[in-house]
């Protein structure tokens, strides 16, 4: 084929940008910027697992993917910007800076604004497309094709008629200007890379905020309830245990988390929100709790932290435009040899 | 407590047998009473060569569609022959992908990579930014011909390519499956932008051939051509056309394959796949049968795609459209290929309806800007449609899939001559036990026949029913 | 805070008591907010930044080299003469996204159109052209739809767009055997006038030009030895990066040279990789939407090198996204800068700044109008007299080639400050 053979030395003489190889191998990069790399990936990890949370808790208790959870982490982001916003701030682009502990106290209500909105908005979804679904004793698919269209609407909601209503000043076709509070700085190196606030601060309330949901799910009466739903709905419900209050009960959380994995993600990522915002880093999120094992709450942690890091060292050894290709084949090659995750599918059976 | 869970079976279990006390009851307790299954039965109970006296017409009524120009129904903002080319081309996909999600039931969101695959290798053999381009000056391909030539290469490496994603990942099920195909829907897309050298990456392949048929003095580059754009005749309604020959082969092909040993075993797949395995169908063969049977027509629809378009770029198949395609197999039916056709044609039409309209039956519109607000509609309409009829707008009745036609005319038969005695509100519809047995969906009748008949699980049937009522 | 939430989970009990919450906070948040805005001047007062925008600040040619704006030009005014007489109906057509994630610079060019078309009709009441809209949503299949509509539109003289690269090729064969003209205000790939289409002009310079142009500027200019060039993943980003890295030669870093996706908002891979590398500037060729976050993520990263960009970043939203970021951002654009009068005629007729190809729309219809006010009637002669046209415009003298290309080309360089 001299055509083939033709192209490619012109491609080879095209540039330096055009690769010499389709795919070039830069194991040297990753090894220089192997801690740096590790950090960032777990940064987005973090977030990741707490959105992961979501898909997992309500796949474990109702057997059912929330393809919309997605778009309530994007409303999470607009929730906490709307909060920002009425609590005074103004968009600028450049960040505030109003001393550790204020900081810290409107981040809080912040990330309170984005779990209400988060919240609020599974739970509304949960009443207003699948509650009736599940009266019906609608087969799953049809669940599924509900949450695409449950998407599309929240979606298209925030795209063009959130913008009327507040008269521009939320939603449409444009992200939003950042509204900034925390400015990274570097507190000290890992191996010479350095570490930031941001970085901390999202690793951190990442954590913290696990744990509270593992103890929650595992130690308490309501977590008990959610565990037996999981496990057995009918015994469950013999049992008295009412379905509907543990499946309300169970997005109320994944919302929860979504909202405050929307505020950690906006501080890393100011310029994010913006109404198609979700659905990429759902997906991503989505993986990462099926890489874990879905419906395992701890799998969904790992899956993220893994998926984030991965993805991250991915990009650099394979060039950035392989990131997405290297989560999706770690994706595969885990299922293919443990085809239920990592740690397995067990919120039911953990501890129970 | 809950109310929903071990749902209050609508006392379908002994129906058959015992006498409904009023009207409301009864239309619960009889399955599909309504026009739709009666035009079903009255057609599965015709004699193939009446079905095709009556198919013929209705097939070509169709394919003059978009020269009809019928008023309220033709496009405005956009050319109906092309809207009707992509219908086309989505009604194939929508064939393909029922295929493995409404037959086989296993649950498809990267059927696009088939799509892209299938566009992609028409587009690398005939693309004149190719390196591996084989049509036109210098060649060993004719620019005429080239794109017939290349379509059975996609056909075979689509088929290739469901081949290599189905067999390590069949082994996974249901929603695993799910994150899996749609991973390799991505993986598709995104090695079609990064392998620049070979794929054009982000700047797409230009100039696809496409067939160069009817040239004339006007026309230099054949009526396929997009120079021919002109009057009702242009190249979309020829495109159209093409994908309807395809359309009828494939129906041709998929309906054969339904009623076989493997339609059947597709069935058993879907309903329960551990009682399948056991009862002796060797269900990893038949799942990768369905998977390379519904790439291969996915292949032909993106080799069409690439034709048409003369331009293929990664941008058009990502995850989006995967749930689009996923969307129309849904909201049509899922396992009903001709419910498919129509869940296509929704998909397709319903955006393009509203652009360009200034004015709808007298009522002066702004279309434009009812259009920008497509997918708003269009999401609520998903989630209306699921809620209120769940099963899609033509929901597939199981068949009996063997001594089907026997079976048909014998319950038309007992129906008329039972319906006028048993029928409590009026004898036109049928609706006794004896159809009920035909047409399978009754829980408590169905193992009569013995053969794969059984409705889906409980909840399943648990809707229908309810449906029945309002 | 999440654990005192999720004790009351009352489900609606919950959702109502925090916006009590809320509420309550209300007024006193709103104390703080005075607080706030103090606290937003005084930032500005040591800041000084965040009245930011895109200044232009020289005009170079392929060499590179600066050139002397030629002000005093006298650009077309689409009014004309107010004498123009034409039939009923005459019609010009813009095809381009008008709505989905692209739309808004098809808007751009559409809002710059409907402008010149307003003010001919307004001046000529002996002609009153309207100006159709076709939106393609910048989709090559949906652009096919679109396009036996626009030549079907008996009414249509000639064509304003296609706006995108990918949907002109993919509709050009259309319009070129429908003898439409077709007068492209942003599709700047320059393979395009390469189909032998004799229909086909584009009113700015083609990526073939801006590429090499910005590059030279950058290496002679400038005196970058090392520049980091980063493309996303569009028609437009790569052809633009493939152009620049041939035209920076030996100063393009290979080792940091990385592509983005288009919807990326996370890029730290690149800046690390960035970051790595000794470079002295980065060039990003693709647009506002993923140039915001990448600069905002480079100055947080550490990496203060210039930052580089071309006409798809040229956008108000790209300095109000990113903020402080972007001060010093060096932007290219084949575009002319939109006068003040023209910006202030745009921002009432339109109700938005006039963005990237606004002044392209304007020129572009105003030459098309003024080929109608001439006497032109149908679309061989529109075609012929856009051949050959010789004129200013708003951006730059417009003459074209018998390929379709601008006959002399420069490229602004615009400043974020």
């Amino acid at each position: 084929m001299p055509a083939l053979a033709e192209a490619l030395v012109h491609s080879a003489t095209a540039g330096p940008l055009v690769h010499q190889s389709l795919i070039d191998f830069n194991l040297a990069g990753l090894g220089r910027n192997f801690w740096g790399l590790t950090i960032e990936g777990l940064t987005y990890g973090a977030i990741y697992a707490l959105v992961a949370v979501g898909y997992t808790l309500v796949y474990g208790v109702l057997r059912l993917i929330n393809f919309a959870h997605s778009e309530v982490f994007m409303l999470g982001m607009f929730g906490q910007y709307a909060t920002l916003l009425l609590l005074g701030f103004y968009p600028s682009g450049n960040a505030y800076d109003k001393g550790i502990l204020l900081t810290v106290l409107y981040l809080g209500i912040a990330m309170l604004g984005g779990m209400i909105v988060a919240g609020g908005t599974a739970v509304g979804l949960e009443r207003v497309a699948y509650r009736p679904l599940r009266k019906r004793g609608a087969p799953s698919l049809v669940f599924l094709i509900t949450a695409i269209g449950m998407s599309f609407v929240l979606q298209e909601f925030v795209h063009f008629v959130l913008p009327k209503l507040t008269g521009g000043t939320l939603g449409g076709v444009n992200a939003q200007q950042p509204i900034r509070l925390v400015q990274p700085e570097v507190q000290f190196t890992i191996g010479g890379a350095p570490v930031t606030n941001v970085t901390l601060v999202i690793i951190l309330s990442a954590l913290v905020l696990a744990l509270a949901t593992d103890l929650f799910i595992n130690r308490t009466k309501f977590g008990r309830g959610i565990r037996a739903v999981a496990q057995d709905p009918v015994t469950a419900t013999l049992m008295g245990v009412s379905r509907e209050r543990v499946i309300m009960l169970t997005f109320l959380i994944g919302g929860i988390l979504a909202g405050a994995a929307a505020l950690l993600y906006t501080l890393r990522v100011p310029n994010g929100i913006i109404y198609s915002g979700g659905f990429i880093l759902g997906i991503k999120a989505f993986s990462a709790a099926v890489l874990g094992g879905i419906g395992n709450l701890r799998g969904a942690l790992l899956g993220g932290l893994l998926l984030g890091v991965m993805e991250n060292y991915g990009q650099v050894v394979f060039g950035t435009e392989w990131r997405d290709v290297v989560a999706f084949v770690l994706l595969i090659v885990v299922l293919m040899f443990r085809p239920t995750g990592i740690l397995g599918e067990s919120l039911g059976r953990a501890r129970a | 407590m809950s109310t929903s869970t071990p749902a209050p079976q609508p006392s379908s279990s002994g129906a058959p047998t015992s006498m409904p006390p009023a009207g409301r009851v009864a239309t619960k307790d009889r399955p599909h009473g309504g026009v739709g299954d009666r035009l079903r039965l009255w057609w599965d109970a015709l004699p193939r060569p009446t079905q095709w006296l009556v198919g013929v017409p209705f097939v070509l009524f169709m394919a003059l569609v978009p020269i009809l120009n019928i008023p309220v129904l033709t496009t405005v903002g956009t050319n109906f022959g092309g809207v009707m080319a992509q219908f086309g081309m989505i009604a194939l996909i929508a064939i393909g992908l029922n295929v493995v999600v409404g037959q086989a039931g296993l649950l498809d969101l990267g059927y696009v990579g088939f799509y892209a695959i299938g566009a992609y290798t028409v587009a690398i053999l005939t693309s004149p930014d190719s390196p591996w381009n084989q049509a036109g000056e210098g060649h060993w391909l004719g620019r005429e011909w080239a794109w017939l030539a290349a379509l059975p290469v996609a056909i075979a490496i689509t088929s290739l390519s469901g081949l290599i994603l189905g067999s390590p990942t069949l082994r996974l099920r249901g929603d695993y499956l799910a994150i899996v195909t749609l991973g390799f829907g991505e993986i598709v897309r995104l090695l079609a932008d990064n392998l620049d050298e070979l794929t054009g990456g982000g700047q797409g392949l230009r100039g696809v051939a496409y067939p160069r048929l009817g040239v004339t003095e006007d026309l230099p580059n054949g009526v396929f051509s997009a120079g021919n754009a002109a009057g009702t005749l242009n190249s979309g309604v020829w495109w159209y056309w093409l994908s309807l020959v395809f359309i009828v082969i494939s129906l041709l092909f998929v309906g054969n394959l339904e009623r076989s040993r493997v339609g059947r075993a597709w069935v058993a797949i879907r309903e329960d796949e551990d009682a399948a395995e056991i009862m002796g169908v060797p269900t990893f063969r038949f799942k990768l049968w369905a998977f390379v049977i519904g790439a291969s027509i996915g292949g032909v629809a993106g080799a069409l795609y690439a034709g048409q378009v003369q331009f293929v770029i990664p941008t058009n198949f990502n995850v989006i459209n995967s749930v689009l395609f996923l969307c129309a197999v849904v909201l049509g039916g899922q396992g009903n290929k001709l419910g498919v056709i129509l869940g296509a044609f929704i998909i397709v039409y319903v955006p393009n309806f509203f652009l360009g309209r200034t004015e709808l039956f007298g009522i002066p519109i702004n279309g434009n800007e009812i259009a920008s607000y497509r997918y708003l509609f269009f999401g609520l309409a998903l989630v209306v449609l699921m809620i209120f009829r769940p099963q899609g707008l033509i929901p597939v009745r199981q068949k009996l899939l063997t001594y089907g036609r026997e079976l048909y005319v014998a319950a038309r038969r007992s129906a008329h001559v039972v319906a006028p005695r048993g029928g409590s509100d009026g004898g036109a519809r049928p609706g006794t036990p004896a159809v009920a047995t035909a047409s399978g969906g009754a829980g408590g009748a169905a193992p009569v026949a013995g053969g794969p008949t059984a409705d889906g699980p409980g909840t399943a049937r648990s809707t229908t029913n309810e449906e029945e009522t309002r | 805070m999440h654990r005192t939430a999720r004790r009351a989970s009352g489900g609606a009990a919950l959702l109502l008591a925090a916006t009590l919450v809320l509420t309550a906070c209300g007024p006193q948040s709103q104390g703080g907010g005075g607080d706030e805005t103090t606290g937003t001047s005084t930032e500005t007062d040591d800041g000084g930044s965040t009245e930011l925008s895109i200044v232009p600040s020289v005009q170079i040619d392929i060499e590179g080299a600066e050139v002397e704006a030629t002000e005093g030009g006298d650009p077309a005014d689409p009014a004309g003469d107010g004498s123009a007489e034409c039939a009923e109906g005459t019609a010009i057509a813009m095809a381009g996204a008008l709505t989905g994630p692209n739309a808004a610079l098809g808007l751009n060019i559409l809002y710059g159109a409907q402008l010149a078309v307003d003010e001919f009709n307004a001046a000529n009441p002996g002609c009153q052209v309207t100006i159709k809209e076709f939106d393609t949503e910048g989709d090559p299949q949906k652009a096919t739809q679109v396009a036996p509509q626009i030549v079907g539109d008996a009414s249509v003289l000639g064509l304003l767009g296609p706006a995108f690269s990918g949907e002109t090729a993919a509709t050009g064969d259309v319009f070129s055997q429908a003898g439409l003209l077709s007068l492209s205000a942003s599709a700047t790939n320059p393979d395009l006038t390469k189909n032998g289409w004799t229909n086909f002009f584009r009113g700015l310079a083609n990526d073939a030009v801006q590429g090499p142009s910005v590059a030279k500027y950058l290496v002679n200019t400038k005196s970058f030895g090392s520049v980091c060039v980063v493309s996303d993943n569009s028609d437009y980003g790569i052809g633009l990066a493939q152009q620049i890295t041939e035209g920076l030669g030996d100063a393009a870093n290979d080792e940091c040279a990385a592509e983005v996706k288009t919807g990326d908002k996370d890029f730290s891979a690149a800046v690390q990789i960035i970051s790595g590398a000794d470079a002295d500037a980065v060039f990003y060729a693709g647009y506002y939407a993923e140039a915001a976050p990448f600069v905002q993520q480079l100055r947080d990263g550490g990496v203060d090198i210039p930052f580089v960009s071309a006409d798809g970043t040229n956008d108000p939203q790209f300095v109000s996204q990113a903020g402080a970021s972007s001060e010093g951002a060096i932007l290219s654009c084949p575009c002319g800068p939109a006068p003040d009068d023209f910006a202030a005629a745009y921002e009432e007729s339109a109700g938005q700044a006039p963005g990237v190809y606004s002044v392209e729309g304007y020129d572009l219809a105003t030459i098309m109008l003024s080929g109608i006010a001439s006497g032109v009637a149908d679309r061989a002669g529109l075609i012929d007299y856009v051949a050959n046209y010789s004129g200013d415009g708003l951006a730059r003298t417009y003459e074209w080639d018998s390929a379709g290309e601008l006959a002399a080309a420069l490229i602004w360089i615009y400043e974020v400050q």
